[in-house]
């Protein structure tokens, strides 16, 4: 059973999503408790496997579906999950967000879908699972099919909303299939020129065959790397994100907007260290000059366009394009010759840890940003930010929770989101790329500035008492409390907790990934 | 130049569809003409993959012989009798045959069945990525009314300003 749980924590919820299809439609009510009990399998097998992995000497287990295990058949015959300290985390974070969503979802998808719960949790199950499949595989063409998997099923999700979600689901559809269709495109260029489609496999081969100078990999990169930004929304190709994730459900936006792009950046750092490896992205490359400056635009840009949203949640979307950014460019933050020959990767990558780090933390904070507005939607009767006013006095706990998740946004001690600003920062620092430094600090200060400006409508922002032209949005009982239900508090408050214990951790967090960054520098075989 | 283009004849037709699909989906204003184009897109990558199949003009599909049907590849009987693995079979007459084979078959008397199998998962995708898209629009067309994307947005925006 224990050896089995990389491909348990697939398998659990992949089943609960068919008996939610199936059961759901005779008994709604088995729909959510089959979505906790397969999230809540999934959570435990993910951390079962991080347990495994952190004990393996080698720091990485590989999983061989179907028996194709690397001692009898050649690495690349069948499919091969494999789990490391990076995506160990990561996995666990994807179980447990999902976890969090489907219980603050119970409020939401009667009300917002009403009579689609078993099709709303089945898709919802299927996402999760075509998330930590992306993250768990070993295998490119594998990666590109659950990419369809987790792709499809969000389409669903967002068109499930109102009608205009369903235009912005067409819109993503469309950008959505150019990127995967140009990640597979890529994948066929670097099996023609390996025939291996396992990424090590691809890996060994380029430096065994020496194919790092050959024109054929080169366009492998780049149509492999065009299609993932286009996946992780890498600002020039983010047109599509703000509205699919504004106008989805909320249960929607609240899964989609943590997991989504972050798992895409995973999915971009595994193709630089693993398929391509260092030595060709840092070493035959030199696109660090143009990426970092790339990403700086993209950060100042979110930024800019996030002060100009007069809608919460349509803010918070571009807010996710600016920490895109942070993660793009701490990923190509690497000192000048770092890559001499014998120099451990590590020793000059704290940038790469500040991308690792912040996949994590982003995902908590987006996480507990999402759930918090969701709930304040409820309370204020809109999505705009200049109804959000005497909410702190409505639901004192929301309200705390959405402070922690702002101060973890700004880069506020002791919360993760300021831990991870300081390993991307000296990693800008240890790379003499001062302004992504500079581009990192601007972006803080706007978002104090945006979170500040809600904080005080809602903190000083009275409810209109005598007079006033919005007496409509005026509640019976003004000033009394009416704090959510738990089922809405539970989650939020969880996450707001895990913001700050990430933050806590941060050492611990930060070994493990110079301790896979290290694996990765002596060539990771497994 | 002539040559360059009909060594990798296939390859230009596969580019040009793909171009054919990104327009499409970029610059038409209908969503089902998008939707033609992405369609056009995928099956430009399908033939790309089926292509990269391809070893020679002599080279089989990798099907073992059965009941008299013989798929061996005719670059390797040039050379042997047949590829495979010697061995009595007999066929449903219930008779035997007896060929003189080497022993491992030659791989390139095969074309790569890999690829082709890759190419149904892909076109499976491509079904479920179409359905799906018909469906939302299908949605759209039933509460917007209209399936041009410039009266879409502006509907849209209309709604934006509620």
């Amino acid at each position: 059973m224990i050896e089995h749980a990389p491909v348990l924590l697939m398998v659990v919820p992949l089943f609960a999503a068919v008996f939610c299809a199936l059961l759901g439609l005779r008994w709604k009510v088995v729909c959510l408790p089959l979505t906790i009990i397969g999230l809540g399998g999934a959570l435990y097998f993910t951390i079962i496997a991080f347990l495994q992995v952190s004990a393996s000497p080698d720091h990485q287990i590989s999983y061989f579906l179907g028996g194709w295990n690397a001692s009898d058949f050649p690495r690349g015959v069948g499919i091969e999950y494999r789990v490391d300290l990076l995506n160990g985390m990561v996995l666990i974070v994807i179980a447990a967000v999902a976890l969090l969503v489907a219980i603050f979802s119970k409020q939401f998808v009667p009300r917002e879908t009403p009579g689609k719960e078993p099709q709303y949790y089945a898709l919802f199950l299927l996402l999760a699972v075509g998330l930590m499949g992306m993250t768990i595989t070993a295998d490119a063409f594998n990666l590109y099919v659950l990419l369809e998997v987790s792709s499809l099923t969000s389409y669903a999700l967002i068109a499930m909303g109102s009608r205009r979600a369903s235009v912005a689901a067409f819109q993503y559809i469309i950008m959505g299939t150019i990127g995967a269709s140009f990640y597979l495109l890529g994948v066929g260029y670097l099996y023609i020129k390996t025939g291996s489609l396992n990424m090590q496999g691809i890996h060994d081969t380029l430096i065994g065959e020496g194919l790092h100078d050959s024109p054929a990999v080169y366009v492998a990169f780049l149509l492999i790397f065009v299609g993932v930004w286009i996946k992780l929304a890498f600002f020039p190709l983010s047109a599509w994100l703000p509205n699919a994730y504004s106008r989805a459900p909320t249960a929607t936006g609240c899964i989609i907007a943590p997991l989504m792009t972050k798992v895409s950046v995973y999915i971009m750092l595994r193709i630089m260290l693993t398929v391509f490896g260092p030595e060709y992205v840092y070493g035959e490359l030199s696109w660090a000059g143009p990426m970092v400056w790339v990403a700086v635009v993209a950060i100042i840009a979110g930024s800019i366009l996030a002060l100009g949203q007069k809608d919460l949640r349509r803010m918070l979307t571009y807010l996710i394009i600016a920490e895109v950014g942070y993660m793009v460019g701490g990923a190509w933050l690497l000192a000048p010759g770092g890559m001499a020959r014998g120099e451990s990767l590590y020793s000059t990558a704290t940038g790469l840890v500040g991308t690792g780090y912040h996949i994590i933390s982003d995902a908590a904070m987006t996480l507990c940003l999402f759930l918090a507005v969701g709930a304040m939607i409820v309370k204020a009767g809109s999505s705009r930010i200049e109804d959000m006013k005497g909410l702190f006095r409505k639901c004192p706990v929301t309200m705390a929770c959405f402070v922690v998740g702002a101060l973890a946004m700004i880069g506020v001690p002791p919360t993760c989101g300021f831990f991870s600003k300081w390993y991307l920062i000296s990693g800008a620092f240890e790379a003499g790329r001062w302004e992504f430094a500079a581009a990192l600090l601007v972006s803080s200060l706007v978002n104090a500035v945006l979170f500040f400006r809600i904080i005080e409508f809602a903190y000083f922002g009275k409810l209109p008492e005598v007079d006033d032209a919005h007496g409509h949005h005026q509640h019976h009982d003004e000033g009394g409390m009416e704090e959510n239900p738990p089922s809405m508090l539970v989650p939020l408050v969880l996450a707001s907790v895990a913001l700050i214990a990430i933050g806590l951790f941060n050492k611990e967090i930060a070994g493990y990934l110079s301790q896979f960054l290290n694996t990765v520098a002596m060539g990771g075989q497994g | 130049m002539e040559e360059f283009i009909h060594s990798r004849f296939n390859y230009w037709i596969y580019v040009i569809l793909m171009m054919i699909g990104l327009w499409g989906m970029i610059s038409k204003n209908n969503l089902i003409k998008k939707l033609i184009g992405m369609s056009i897109f995928q099956t430009a990558i399908i033939l790309f993959y089926v292509s990269i199949a391809v070893k020679s003009e002599t080279a089989n599909i990798p099907i073992l012989p059965h009941h008299g049907h013989d798929f061996s590849p005719k670059v390797a009987l040039a050379h042997a009798d047949s590829p495979y693995h010697e061995e009595d079979h007999g066929d449903h007459n219930g008779h035997h045959t007896h060929v003189e084979t080497p022993k491992v078959p030659d791989p390139d008397g095969y074309a790569n069945p890999l690829p082709h199998v890759l190419m149904l998962t892909a076109i499976v995708v491509g079904v479920a990525t179409l359905g799906l898209a018909l469906a939302i629009t299908q949605k759209i067309y039933r509460e917007y009314g209209t399936l041009e994307e410039d009266e879409l947005l502006e509907k849209v925006r209309a709604d934006d300003h509620d």
